[in-house]
């Protein structure tokens, strides 16, 4: 008797441990397999058992259910409160588009077995068949863009990176997941890591790098340990290592924790942290594609980024490329979170609305509040008032709505949100994660909060927001990454979208 | 969490597992705060001579990184995430009563990837979702 039991750390947070634990009590032949998260994470811990007609879903549930999971036969797919059904029945998940998330949730995320029963290692067989050229060709045709933020596209950072001359070149994978809202990175890995792996693998084929590191930050440290198992069981078989997967390529991949800080997220600044140095931006050029680690050519992708790669090269870059709308092609992973009914993650093509994210898929508020703001693209990205519940959520029409995408958090606020405490809150927020670099960033900052501080106060409103306004710009223009570039966004989203908030009046 | 009590002669051992890295000031901090709860003073001369770099640079990446400290932490280690997700499910009024509540030291995070299921609080590195006063009580135990 098979039954998958979540060990995704958003479950465990809510007691998955637990109840896996009460299941072997009641029933040592059982076995358990803890999976990654299917992504419905309002249902955790959602247990799965393996029955002859399919897996059968139950949530959310908690250890005290556990007695009567068992009175009403769950093993056998029981009639109970909690059941849900089949889980590939569960509408939620089913109109969804999986594509980078295919394997989240329904795998054992150590097992390799598994991992190649479900298509694991095809994308990584085909590119070991084909030339640089290729395979870069295929990425750039797919349409591929950066998800960590920027959305630059993938296949031509690889080119730079195959046409610099190097000693080493190197593919390092942000995965330090710092924007508040977002978790897809951490699943992904936590879910299905040799995806990433395989991903890296690929990169490394195509511009000629044998070595890969993965910057993931402390706060999540089941993801590490599950990452390093996963490096380690890619090493004992023969992909990681010398010869990857019998051929003449080497590659090997390296763990690296970061320390808490929010900025070596950003690209170089990440570069300067795996040297083993404060996480100071560094100016461009060079671009790192040209010389990035240790001076070398550096590829530097975000975790869904290249976790992405192995589905195109299975299944072509016409496959990925057929979802999504103009510029922005294929599936987006969009993470739901704050104060939302049904949170987790939905992946879609991008195009999907706002209101279908936040309403059809979340359910509307946690609180059960009226729904009043939704911070699209993390602490750097805008606010969003229900006027604009409509926007289309791909890379372009978010600009054009004056925000930016990110890397696809959705965090909703119901009406007890001040949106001045928001907007004091990214000025503080980029006070404190600032590397320094730049004054208008590191001083403009905490004035910034200051400034805000005195309008929720009532003193001298319309002058303070002139001031503030001001203030915005020269960080905009002034700041040289955009930590202290966007910080603005927020700021004048919440004042333009809800300037009520900022009439001085205490409420 | 259980750390080992200070002393050279252990960090001597332990940097000597770095010492074919490629940069390795950082990894070295971090490697003395798992072991040692926090970064001795004495650790900046310490690192600077056995990788041949200046004083001055190790101790620019200890202040740097919110993660270091300089100090013997307390006994249990609890941090909240005070980022937007959480603070949109109350997480600035969870802050405000567990820093009243425990003697443990609060600190504030940034984020633990458990945006859906918030307000977010780490006790003694277990994650713990829609964290409640009673809920931590529950895991310092
Ligand atoms: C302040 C700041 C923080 C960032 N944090 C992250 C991060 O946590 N993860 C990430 O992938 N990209 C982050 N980025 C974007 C990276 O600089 C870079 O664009 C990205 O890692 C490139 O990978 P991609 O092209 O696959 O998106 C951040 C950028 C800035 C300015
Ligand atoms: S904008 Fe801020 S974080 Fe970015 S380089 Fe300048 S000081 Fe550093
Ligand atoms: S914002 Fe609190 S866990 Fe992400």
């Amino acid at each position: 008797m098979r039954v998958f039991v979540p060990g995704d750390s958003a479950a465990i947070s809510v007691g998955a441990d637990e109840v896996a634990t009460a299941i072997a009590q009641l029933d040592s032949t059982v076995e358990i397999i803890r999976n990654g998260s299917r992504g419905a994470l309002w249902l955790e811990t959602l247990v799965e058992v393996q029955t002859p007609s399919g897996r059968i879903a139950f949530g959310p549930v908690t250890p005290a259910d556990v007695q009567s999971l068992f009175d009403a036969d769950f093993l056998n797919g029981g009639a109970h409160p909690l059941s849900l059904g089949k889980t590939e029945e569960i509408e939620w998940l089913s109109s969804q588009e999986r594509v980078t998330f295919a394997r989240v949730g329904i795998i054992d995320p150590l097992s390799l077995e598994d991992y190649r029963a479900h298509g694991g290692l095809i994308g990584l067989r085909k590119a070991l068949k084909l030339s640089h050229e290729v395979i870069i060709n295929e990425v750039t045709e797919s349409g591929l863009r950066g998800r960590g933020g920027a959305g630059f596209p993938a296949g031509i950072k690889w080119r730079t990176v195959a046409q610099s001359f190097g000693e080493q070149k190197y593919i390092c994978c942000n995965a330090d997941e710092g924007d508040s809202g977002t978790f897809a990175d951490r699943m992904l890995i936590e879910g299905d890591p040799f995806t990433l792996i395989e991903g890296m693998t690929i990169a490394g084929i195509a511009v000629g790098a044998t070595k890969g590191i993965v910057y993931i930050r402390s706060e999540y440290p089941y993801a590490i340990a599950t990452l390093r198992k996963a490096i380690e069981i890619a090493r004992t078989s023969d992909w990681l290592g010398s010869r990857v997967l019998g051929t003449t390529h080497a590659f090997d991949i390296e763990v690296r924790v970061g320390a808490g800080s929010y900025v070596c997220g950003e690209e170089t600044a990440m570069l300067e942290s795996i040297e083993g140095k404060r996480g100071v931006v560094r100016a461009k050029p060079p671009l790192p594609a040209v010389e990035g680690l240790f001076g070398q050519p550096t590829v530097i992708n975000n975790v869904l980024t290249l976790s992405t790669v192995p589905m195109i090269m299975a299944e072509g870059a016409t496959a990925y490329k057929s979802r999504g709308v103009g510029r922005s092609l294929g599936t987006q992973i969009f993470q739901l979170a704050g104060n939302i009914a049904r949170g987790g993650i939905v992946e879609r093509s991008f195009g999907i609305s706002l209101n279908e994210l936040v309403n059809t898929y979340g359910g509307g508020t946690l609180s059960g509040r009226p729904f009043r703001a939704v911070q699209i693209g993390g602490p750097l990205g805008a606010y969003f008032s229900s006027a604009q519940i409509e926007t289309a959520m791909d890379y372009e029409s978010l600009i054009a709505a004056g925000g930016m995408l990110g890397h696809g958090g959705v965090v909703v606020f119901d009406d007890t949100v001040d949106l001045a405490q928001q907007a004091k809150f990214a000025m503080e927020f980029c006070a404190i994660e600032s590397c320094g670099k730049c004054t208008p960033c590191r001083i403009g900052s905490t004035r910034g909060a200051e400034t805000i501080d005195l309008i929720i106060k009532g003193v001298r409103v319309d002058e303070n927001k002139k001031l503030l306004l001001d203030l915005c710009e020269v960080m905009t223009d002034g700041s040289l990454c955009a930590m202290g570039g966007l910080t603005p966004l927020p700021v004048k989203s919440a004042m333009i979208n809800f300037p009520t908030d900022f009439d001085g009046v205490r409420k | 969490m259980k750390f080992s009590p200070w002393s050279q002669d252990a960090a001597l051992t332990l940097l000597a597992t770095l010492r074919d890295e490629n940069g390795p000031v950082l990894m070295a901090l971090q490697l003395m705060q798992e072991e040692f709860g926090y970064v001795d003073q004495a650790c900046v001369a310490l690192i600077a001579n056995y990788f041949n770099k200046s004083r001055a640079e190790v101790h620019g990446v200890l202040t740097f990184y919110h993660d270091l400290r300089t100090t013997p932490p307390t006994s249990h280690q609890i941090s909240i995430c005070a980022a937007e997700a959480c603070q949109a499910v109350g997480a600035r009024n969870l802050e405000r009563e567990i820093k009243a509540k425990f003697n443990d030291e609060v600190q504030s995070a940034y984020c633990f990837g458990n945006c859906a299921l918030g307000p977010a609080v780490m006790v003694d590195g277990k994650l713990i979702g829609r964290a409640t006063v009673e809920k931590i009580e529950k895991a310092l135990q």
